[in-house]
C-alpha cells in the first residue's frame, strides 16, 4: 500500500569512482532510467533496497487491518470488493519484493528483516480497524495519502521501481474510490452509520497525515534521494497536497476533520493545518503503537505456520528435478 | 407459482459457495506465502460471484423481494442448506486444500454438465463457473500432490485431512426429491451421473500424491436439510453480525 519516509541510519558512503559517479548523475539528470545491471553507487542501491522493501512490507502488513473485516463485511458485494482490494495489496507486495530482488537481495532475506524487527513498515498499519467505516476510511485516507506519495515514484529514476509504481498507482486509485464510495453509502444511511464514519475519520485523520513522514525540518535523508530522483517532493509538500485534495472531499461527504486549526489561506489557496502529534508518531515507529506487536505476531505466526508448506513445495520440486535429470 | 424445487436447488448451490468463500476468506493475510494468499482469495472471489448470482436468481424465483444479502445474511443455521464439507474448519493448510480438492473435483464436472441445463440462468452461470472450477481443481490438485509427495510432515498432514474429510464426500452425490424432480425437467443433473468422473480425478491425484484412498465407510449427511456440524453457527455469527445489528442499514 505505501512507503513512508522514515528516519533510518545514514547510509555509509563508500569510496566511489568519481568519473562513474558523475556519469551516473548525468544519466539521472537526463531523466534516464537506471536498470538493475547498470552501474550504480552503493548508497543508491542501499537506499532503494531499504525504501522498496519497506514499501513491500507495508503492503503485506497492510493486509492485516483490512483483513480484520473480511469475515464481517456487511454485504456480499462489499466482501468481494474488500477481498479483491486486499488481494491487490498482496500483489503489490510481490511486485515490490521482485523489484528489490533485482538489486541483489532475496525475498527471504527481506521477509526475515521484517519478522525480526530489523525492517520498518508504514506506521499507519499499527492502528486498529474498529468499525466497518474504517475499511472505507483506510481506502479514502490511507490509500489517498499513499497515492500522493506514490505518483511521483512513478517517475523514480530506478526502472523496476518506477514501473511497479505505475501499475500500483492505478490500483490504488481504484482503492481510494471504493473507500470513498463505501463512506458515501454509509453517510446516506442511518444515524448509526454516520457516527461510524465520523468515528473512523476522527481516529485515522492524524495517522494518515503522519504517513508522509516527519516534518521537513526533522527529515534526515531527503537530500540524496532528491538528487537521485528517487524522491521528488519533500514530506511537507506531499502532506500539503494531500490536505488540499482531501478537505473538499470531506465537505462533500458531510463529515468534519478533527483539526481545529484547519483553515483555507485565501492568498496561497492552501489549507493550513495543525501539527500531527509527533511524539505519537515516533512512539509508534519505535514499536509502541496499539497494534505493532499484534501485527508482528500475526505475520510471524503466518510465516511459521506456513513453514511446512513451503518446505513441502521445495522438497517436491527437488524430487521432480531429480526424476527429470535421472530420466 | 413459485418453483419451490428450483428455489431450493439454487439456495443449496449458493450456500455451498457462500460458506466455502467465507472459510477461504479466513486465510486472507495469513497464508503460508504471498502467492498462496492471493490464490486462496481468488478462489473465494469466484465463489462469492457464484453465490451472488445464485441468491439473486433464487430471490427472483421466490418472488418475495428478498435479494442476495437478505438471503445470505438473514437466515439462521437451520435454514442453510450447504454441504457439511464446505463448513469444515481451516485446521491447517492441508485441510483447506483437501476440502477444496474434494469439492472442486465434483464441481468441475458438475458445472460442465450444467451447461446443458434447460434453465437458461443456470446454464449461463455454469458456462462461467466451469472455467473457474477448472482452475480451482488444478490449483488444489497440484497442492494435494505436492503435500502428499513433499516431506513426511506434509504427507501426514494431507493424509489426516483426507481421512477426516472423506466422510463428508458422500453428501455431494445425494439425490433427493428436489434434485430428481429437476433432473426430470433437465434443469438439474443427477450427481451420480458424474460420480465416475469424480472417482477418476480423485484416484489419479491420490496416486500421484502417494495417498491411499480411504475405504468406503459411513458418510455423514444432513447439510441439505439444514442439519449441520457445530461449525456453521460460528461461521454465520461474524458473517451476519452487521446485517443483524443494523437491519435497517444499507451498505
Amino acid at each position: 500500500m505505501y512507503t513512508q519516509a522514515l528516519n533510518n541510519p545514514a547510509v555509509e558512503a563508500g569510496v566511489e569512482d568519481e568519473e562513474k559517479l558523475a556519469a551516473f548523475q548525468a544519466r539521472i539528470d537526463r531523466e534516464e532510467k537506471i536498470e538493475p545491471n547498470d552501474w550504480m553507487p552503493a548508497a543508491y542501491r542501499k537506499t532503494l533496497v531499504r525504501q522498496i522493501s519497506q514499501h513491500a512490507h507495508s503492503e503485506v502488513v497492510g493486509m492485516l487491518p483490512e483483513g480484520n473485516w473480511v469475515t464481517r463485511a456487511p454485504s456480499l458485494k462489499r466482501k468481494a470488493i474488500l477481498l479483491a482490494k486486499i488481494q491487490d495489496e498482496g500483489g503489490h507486495g510481490l511486485y515490490l519484493y521482485s523489484a528489490a530482488e533485482t538489486l541483489g537481495v532475496s525475498r527471504e532475506e527481506l521477509v526475515d528483516q521484517l519478522l525480526t524487527g530489523k525492517a520498518k513498515y508504514s506506521s499507519i498499519f499499527n492502528y486498529p480497524t474498529l468499525n466497518w467505516a474504517d475499511v472505507g476510511a483506510v481506502g479514502w485516507l490511507v490509500d489517498g495519502a499513499a497515492i500522493m506519495n506514490q505518483i511521483p515514484l512513478c517517475r523514480c529514476s530506478f526502472g523496476p521501481y518506477s514501473r511497479a509504481m505505475i501499475r500500483i498507482c492505478k490500483e490504488e486509485s481504484f482503492h481510494q474510490r471504493q473507500g470513498y464510495d463505501l463512506l458515501v453509502a454509509m453517510m446516506k444511511g442511518t444515524a448509526e452509520q454516520q457516527e461510524m464514519v465520523q468515528d473512523a475519520v476522527n481516529r485515522l485523520w492524524w495517522p494518515a497525515l503522519m504517513m508522509f513522514g516527519p516534518s521537513d525540518k526533522d527529515s534526515k535523508h531527503s537530500a540524496d534521494s532528491m538528487k537521485w530522483k528517487i524522491k521528488r517532493f519533500t514530506n511537507d509538500e506531499l502532506r500539503q497536497k494531500f490536505v488540499d485534495a482531501t478537505v473538499p472531499q470531506a465537505k462533500v461527504l458531510g463529515i468534519s476533520l478533527p483539526d481545529p486549526d484547519l483553515k483555507l489561506n485565501e492568498e496561497t489557496g492552501h489549507w493550513e493545518h495543525g501539527e500531527p502529534d509527533w511524539d505519537e508518531f515516533y512512539n509508534t515507529i519505535k514499536g509502541n503503537g496499539i497494534c505493532n506487536k499484534q501485527r508482528m505476531k500475526d505475520r510471524i505466526k503466518a510465516h511459521e505456520d506456513g513453514a511446512w508448506v513451503r518446505e513441502a513445495a521445495q522438497a517436491y520440486a527437488a524430487k521432480q528435478a531429480a526424476k527429470k535429470s535421472a530420466a | 407459482m413459485t418453483d419451490t424445487a428450483l428455489f431450493t436447488y439454487c439456495m443449496r448451490l449458493a450456500d455451498d459457495s457462500a460458506i466455502l468463500s467465507q472459510r477461504l476468506g479466513e486465510w486472507c493475510g495469513h497464508a503460508s506465502h504471498l502467492e498462496e494468499d492471493i490464490a486462496l482469495t481468488n478462489i473465494a472471489l469466484d465463489l462469492i460471484g457464484h453465490a451472488r448470482e445464485l441468491y439473486t436468481y433464487a430471490g427472483q424465483i421466490e418472488g418475495k423481494g428478498r435479494d442476495e444479502d437478505a438471503l445470505c445474511f438473514h437466515r439462521v443455521e437451520r435454514e442453510f442448506n450447504n454441504l457439511l464439507l464446505v463448513e469444515q474448519p481451516n485446521d491447517d493448510f492441508a485441510y483447506a486444500i483437501m476440502r477444496q480438492f474434494l469439492f472442486s473435483a465434483f464441481m468441475h464436472p458438475f458445472w460442465e454438465a450444467m451447461m446443458n441445463s434447460k434453465d437458461e440462468q443456470l446454464a449461463g452461470l455454469a458456462a462461467k463457473a466451469e472455467k473457474e472450477a477448472t482452475y480451482h481443481l488444478r490449483h488444489s490438485a497440484e497442492w494435494v500432490i505436492r503435500l502428499g509427495d513433499g516431506t513426511e510432515e506434509s504427507h501426514n498432514r494431507i493424509n489426516n485431512a483426507l481421512e477426516f474429510l472423506w466422510m463428508y464426500t458422500g453428501e455431494m452425490f445425494e439425490c433427493d426429491e428436489v434434485v430428481s424432480s429437476l433432473v426430470a425437467k433437465e434443469v438439474a443433473i443427477d450427481p451420480m451421473s458424474i460420480k465416475h468422473l469424480w472417482d477418476e480425478t480423485v484416484n489419479t491425484v491420490l496416486v500421484r500424491a502417494n495417498l491411499e484412498r480411504p475405504t468406503e465407510s459411513w458418510m455423514q449427511t444432513g447439510g441439505r436439510k439444514g442439519e449441520h456440524s457445530e461449525h456453521l453457527g460460528h461461521i454465520l455469527s461474524p458473517m451476519q453480525y452487521l446485517q443483524r445489528s443494523f437491519p435497517q442499514a444499507q451498505w
